[in-house]
């Protein structure tokens, strides 16, 4: 397939069900590189399911998913080269318990990008430095706050150089004090250029971030546009008392 | 009842030579029913159907068995279809078996425990799914199965007496010869208790250190 040559990420039509019930009812949409794009959207509408079906930890029951016009899907053991250049953080940081911040960022050089120890090591000191996390980089994930976990999974997922970054909700699981340090590194991140997908309730981080915001309701995409656009002028009104509850809860134009 | 001529002279000697056979069977024991145990509970997890089922069949077995008749069988039935181990090895085979059977249900508890999300974040990164077992999983869950496995060696340590039963010649069977030629089967019995019970004391000693030091720090279980 001959793609624009902006063009990261085109996501065609996926459905996925889970048994009898369809979570996602054929969503598709493009990233082009550097946009910022923000889903938002009531629980348990298929945003994070989507967000899996991207880098294939859930498998869609059908639909595609190129990057960098190449096919992720069906794309059997290569799908490890795919996940590499897709970073993901979750909503509850999944660092990996028994290591260090440090080795939590450089195993997966060493394991998988087949780097020597000290350039490792190097690499991953340089990552946890971007998201300001260098000073903690021998505590164990049960010592970091929230916040800072958090910081740390990014820092590990920007290791691989990924040409897309998947966030889930990065914030939702963290006390509202540390929200701030987080979508402070994301918006450094966006600004430096980085591709990324970011599903989040803070609708003042999608105001001021995002190239396009994304609605999403009951497995389909409802309506998207420019944030200014769709928090000014929705098209749905399903699209408008959603936003006016998230502006309530989250305060609009908050700048963090 | 102390008599102290009987004991220097006569029990100790015999004893110490049976107390290195116990601790050879112990020590080639652990390190094989410890593989045999992560073998059998990654496979049972994370294999695919025939492989899990041949796994839980493996477990069903020789955790339904009784120790004794296993080690029969090792060691009296398998020559007639013409394999044959020394004692020693017979002994071995059949405790690596059988460790390894309640090893694995230990390590696949602990498995199980670790959270998918540890596995979905190490995917994401481009691991293989080997790659995340070995790296990720494994390391945790080994940690989690510590005391389990530990108390198991424990185990060991007394079932290793069964090895007497194949003619193999460790320190319950050197006392038994002993007190059977001087009629004295009290006193060497509480001798020999005497000594697992050091073993058991010291090897549980050595495990709590190992739990210890195996620690994740800030993590409260
Ligand atoms: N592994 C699974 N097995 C069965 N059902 C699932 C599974 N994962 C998700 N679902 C269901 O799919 C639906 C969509 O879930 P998903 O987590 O994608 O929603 P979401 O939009 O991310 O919601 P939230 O805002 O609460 O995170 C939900 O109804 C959920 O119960
Ligand atoms: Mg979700």
């Amino acid at each position: 397939m001959k793609t624009e040559d902006n063009l990261i990420l085109k996501v065609e039509d996926i459905h996925k069900s889970y048994g009898n019930t369809e979570v996602l009812k054929g969503v598709s949409f493009e990233v082009k590189k550097g946009e910022t794009k923000v889903f938002i959207g009531p629980s348990g509408t298929g945003k994070s399911t989507l967000l899996r079906c991207i880098n294939q930890l859930t498998l869609p029951d059908s639909g595609r998913v190129w990057l960098h016009g190449e096919e992720v899907t069906h794309s059997g053991k290569n799908i490890n080269i795919y996940r590499q250049k897709m970073g993901m953080v979750f909503q509850n940081f999944n660092l990996f318990d028994h290591l260090t911040a440090l080795k939590n960022v450089e195993i997966s050089l060493i394991k998988v990008r087949g780097m020597k120890k000290k350039e490792a090591t190097e690499k991953a000191l340089e990552e946890l430095k971007q998201v300001g996390m260098e000073a903690q980089a021998g505590l164990y994930p049960a010592e970091l706050s929230g916040g800072q976990a958090q910081r740390v999974s990014i820092a590990r997922a920007l290791a691989m150089d990924p040409d897309v970054m998947l966030f889930d909700e990065p914030t939702s699981a963290l006390d509202p004090e540390l929200t701030g340090e987080v979508l402070e590194v994301m918006k450094k991140l966006a600004l430096g250029g980085m591709t990324m997908l970011v599903v989040t309730h803070e609708i003042g981080f999608a105001y001021s971030v995002a190239n396009e915001i994304i609605f999403m309701e009951k497995g389909r995409i409802l309506e998207s546009g420019p944030p200014q656009k769709l928090v000014n002028n929705p098209r749905f009104e399903r699209t408008k008392q959603f936003l006016s509850r998230l502006s309530e809860l989250y305060k609009l134009g908050d700048e963090k | 009842m102390m008599d102290m001529p009987f004991l220097k002279d006569v029990l100790i000697p015999p004893l110490l030579e049976g107390l290195v056979v116990t601790l050879k069977l112990i020590i080639c024991s652990i390190p094989f029913g410890f593989v045999t145990g992560i073998l059998i509970a990654t496979g049972r997890v994370y294999g695919n159907r025939y492989i899990s089922f041949l796994c839980k069949v493996y477990v069903i077995i020789f955790k339904g068995c009784p120790l004794l008749m296993l080690l029969f069988i090792i060691y009296f039935g398998l020559p007639s279809l013409g394999i044959s181990f020394s004692p020693f090895c017979a002994a071995v085979i059949g405790f690596v078996i059988c460790n390894g059977a309640y090893n694995s249900e230990y390590i696949r508890g602990a498995i199980q425990s670790v959270k998918y999300g540890q596995m979905r974040a190490a995917l994401a990164l481009g691991m293989t799914m080997r790659q995340a077992i070995m790296n990720i999983i494994l390391p945790q869950a080994m940690r989690r199965a510590v005391p389990g496995i530990s108390n198991e060696i424990i185990y060991l340590i007394k079932y290793s007496s069964l090895a007497y039963m194949l003619t193999c010649i460790e320190l319950t069977g050197a006392g038994k010869i002993v007190a059977s030629r001087y009629f004295k089967f009290t006193f060497v019995f509480m001798v020999i208790g005497f000594i697992y019970l050091m073993l058991v004391t010291i090897a549980s000693k050595l495990l709590g250190m190992l739990e210890k030091k195996l620690e994740i720090p800030g993590l409260i279980k």
